[in-house]
């Protein structure tokens, strides 16, 4: 087998020069011709730092407790191309207003890793920082670097982590000043294209103190062929009081790969919301971890999941109660159908001291083939007294009984059992706050279970 | 062409074990029927073998519908042709609005391509929710889902006043209703009384047809109907108890 480091090194060289950048050098000739030259040192350090981690993290292994049931093969880096194309950025956009939320505080649109086109972000209130990453680190280094990258990546994807933190280039930074409410979504849309590339979304979100915000990210192929690794982070900073709600909506084209990572910080009395949504992508897999470091703080964890034909979510959780008298709730949704299969690994941590925890977690798989494959591993590990912990997994197919009910008002079985799977969905979309989100999710779900055979 | 539901000589089976041995009855459009019988008599067996449930096997008989073949239809298509089957036990739809239930549900009734006019539909929708004093927020709940025994009766109630069938089966449709429910259910049924719709009315207390008041009310026990009158049928049943009709077969 091709030592994947060096097929990654040589796929990074500087656009502008014909060789390839020697070992190690690539970041000092970045291959980006939109970044800010005014990046803060701090920075670029730290973008060699994680290149160099990257580098000599090994790829996961199957004996790591993170990868089990994984294919690992989907793990593998291959040979790509941080260079996206897109020669024409019209027609994305126009699908981005058509197809994403009428009532936005903001709006990004990424292509690849060029932002082409933003509204909205200079209207919201006094204080509210809401830029591109790259923007937001060359303008506002100090405040970016308190939280930038600063989740530990405990759950088996270091590598991916790392990759992350040296080649991000898309993506927002939003921070809240305290007392502020945006009362609607800042979406973005990251789109992708060009066969053999990788994008790096970035989002960064901080709630100061009695603040509010959701911010709803779209991930869409622009093309049904070209194959694209996606590896995405979200960090979320919920501080006291505030409410901070993130959503993800990944419908990469089938011959793409995704790896998302999520740490959530949660303050005291501060809520966050965090909502992986996966219908797209050949392989997609979602790290999520929300620590809870202040009483009263509450996480609420939510996902919903369309898997068919070959497809492939790994999904691994951590609820981590640091704190006493702190909630998590986390709520999994996996439709399956064809031959895809799920993964579904999470635990329950409360640290010693963390008294007066409640931590629950269900993962429901909805079985629609024999074929399909759904594997959970819930997990508890308590080291505190008066705790309420509760957690489960089911798998179930749609019952007979209930499909009956709808053909008795004259709905055509197939509709029948798309309705009863996407309302299975829908369950946990539904915890979200924002009507008009909620139902953007559902048409979204709606379109993809019609295409589904 | 007949305008009745017609059913004769029906056999139903379930697991090999016969269940309707042989059971005649016509139901001409404008009448209401009631059948009446004790538990295990086969009451709903018959709801459900018409709505077409495929777990009850039709060994012999036919049954027809304005002189379509009902047997021979799906379950989606008898609905579609003009049956309705209000449950016993409607079942939850959790992460399906009622609303979009419904919407589905006349969809279902429109040729392909044809999309059903939303504002019309939610105007219609709320009307009929009122005439049954349902909450407009059951328009976006799950169906079903966490609904009392008295509001899933109602719901099943709305949803024939909107899908209008030809013929409507209800089965123990009383039972877990109180008082007020029930006068608000039968009030239902009664405003959708007409010339151009028949109805069966399966219970097993004679309480639901001072409400529904029957034209013939047919007794049924162990897979047949027994004995056929008016509605002083029902309140002689209710007095004397069923007991009286085993007596008077075994006899």
């Amino acid at each position: 087998m091709p030592n994947p480091v060096a097929e990654i090194e040589s796929t990074m060289p500087d656009r502008e020069s014909a060789s390839p950048a020697p070992r190690g050098e690539w970041f000092s000739h970045p291959p980006r011709h939109d970044e800010p030259a005014n990046l803060p040192d701090w920075y670029l350090e730290r973008r060699k730092e994680c290149w160099h981690r990257f580098l000599e993290t090994p790829e996961p292994v199957r004996t790591d407790e993170h990868w089990r049931f994984a294919t690992l093969g989907n793990a593998k880096f291959e040979q790509l191309d941080t260079a996206t194309a897109f020669p024409e950025t019209e027609e994305i956009i126009a699908k981005t207003h058509r197809w994403g939320l009428k009532e936005t505080a903001a709006r990004f649109v990424f292509a690849g890793n060029r932002l082409v086109e933003s509204e909205g972000a200079a209207d919201l209130p006094q204080g509210v920082i809401c830029l591109p990453i790259m923007e937001a680190l060359a303008a506002h280094g100090d405040l970016v670097r308190e939280h930038f990258m600063q989740e530990e990546a405990r759950l088996g994807g270091a590598k991916f982590a790392a990759l992350h933190g040296a080649a991000t280039l898309s993506g927002i930074f939003v921070h809240v000043p305290r007392g502020v409410v945006i009362e609607k979504p800042i979406e973005v849309a990251h789109w992708a294209a060009g066969d053999q590339t990788a994008i790096f979304p970035h989002t960064l979100v901080v709630t100061e103190a009695n603040a509010s915000v959701t911010v709803l990210d779209w991930f869409r192929s622009a093309t049904p062929e070209d194959r694209t690794l996606a590896v995405a982070n979200v960090d979320i900073a919920a501080e006291d009081g505030s409410r901070a709600q993130y959503v993800a909506f990944q419908n990469w084209n089938d011959r793409s790969k995704h790896f998302h990572l999520n740490g959530t910080r949660v303050g005291r009395d501060a809520r966050a919301t965090s909502c992986f949504v996966n219908v797209g992508s050949a392989w997609s897999r979602n790290e999520s971890v929300s620590r809870l470091t202040a009483p009263g703080a509450d996480s609420r964890m939510l996902s919903s999941n369309l898997a068919d034909g070959n497809q492939e979510f790994d999904q691994r959780t951590l609820q981590l109660h640091e704190a006493g008298h702190t909630t998590s709730d986390l709520l999994y949704k996996n439709a399956l159908y064809d031959r895809s299969r799920t993964i579904f690994s999470g635990l329950i941590q409360v640290c010693p001291g963390a008294h007066h925890t409640d931590a629950y977690q269900k993962c429901r798989n909805l079985l629609g083939s024999d074929e399909a494959e759904a594997n959970s591993m819930p997990g508890l590990e308590i080291d505190a007294d008066q705790v309420k912990c509760s957690h489960g997994s089911t798998s179930g197919q749609i019952s007979d009984e209930e499909i009956f009910y709808l053909r008795a008002r004259g709905i055509a079985p197939r509709k029948a059992r798309q309705m009863i799977s996407q309302g299975f969905l829908n369950e946990a979309v539904e915890h979200l706050d924002g009507e008009e989100l909620k139902a953007a999710i559902e048409q979204r779900f709606e379109e993809r279970f019609a295409v589904l055979a | 062409m007949n305008a009745s539901l017609s059913i004769n000589d029906l056999h139903v089976s379930v697991d090999g074990t016969e269940i309707i041995k042989g059971l005649t009855l016509e139901i001409p459009k404008g009448e209401v029927h009631a059948i009446m019988g004790p538990n295990g008599s086969g009451k709903s067996t018959l709801a459900k073998v018409l709505a077409g449930h495929e777990d009850y096997e039709v060994t012999g008989g036919s049954v027809t519908m304005d002189g379509q073949d009902v047997l021979g239809m799906e379950i989606d298509e008898r609905s579609r042709a003009g049956l309705f089957l209000a449950f016993q036990y409607p079942h939850e739809i959790p992460g399906v609005s009622n609303a979009n239930f419904l919407r589905a549900a006349l969809q279902a009734r429109l040729p392909k391509g044809e999309e059903i006019d939303a504002v019309a539909f939610y105007k219609e929708m709320y009307a009929r929710m009122d005439e049954l004093e349902m909450d407009r927020k059951f328009t976006g709940r799950s169906v079903n889902e966490g609904f009392s025994g008295g509001e899933k009766k109602r719901n099943e109630i709305l949803q024939m006043m909107m899908l209008e069938p030809s013929f409507a089966i209800l089965d123990e449709t009383d039972s877990g209703l109180d008082i007020d429910a029930l006068r608000i259910v039968a009030q239902g049924v009664n405003s959708m009384r007409s010339p151009a719709r028949g109805f069966l009315v399966i219970t097993h207390y004679q309480r639901l047809l001072d409400y529904i008041v029957p034209d013939h009310v047919h007794v049924m026990f162990d897979g047949r109907i027994v004995r056929s009158g008016d509605k002083s049928l029902a309140l002689e049943l209710e007095e004397k108890g069923y007991d009286w009709v085993k007596e008077e077969l075994a006899a």
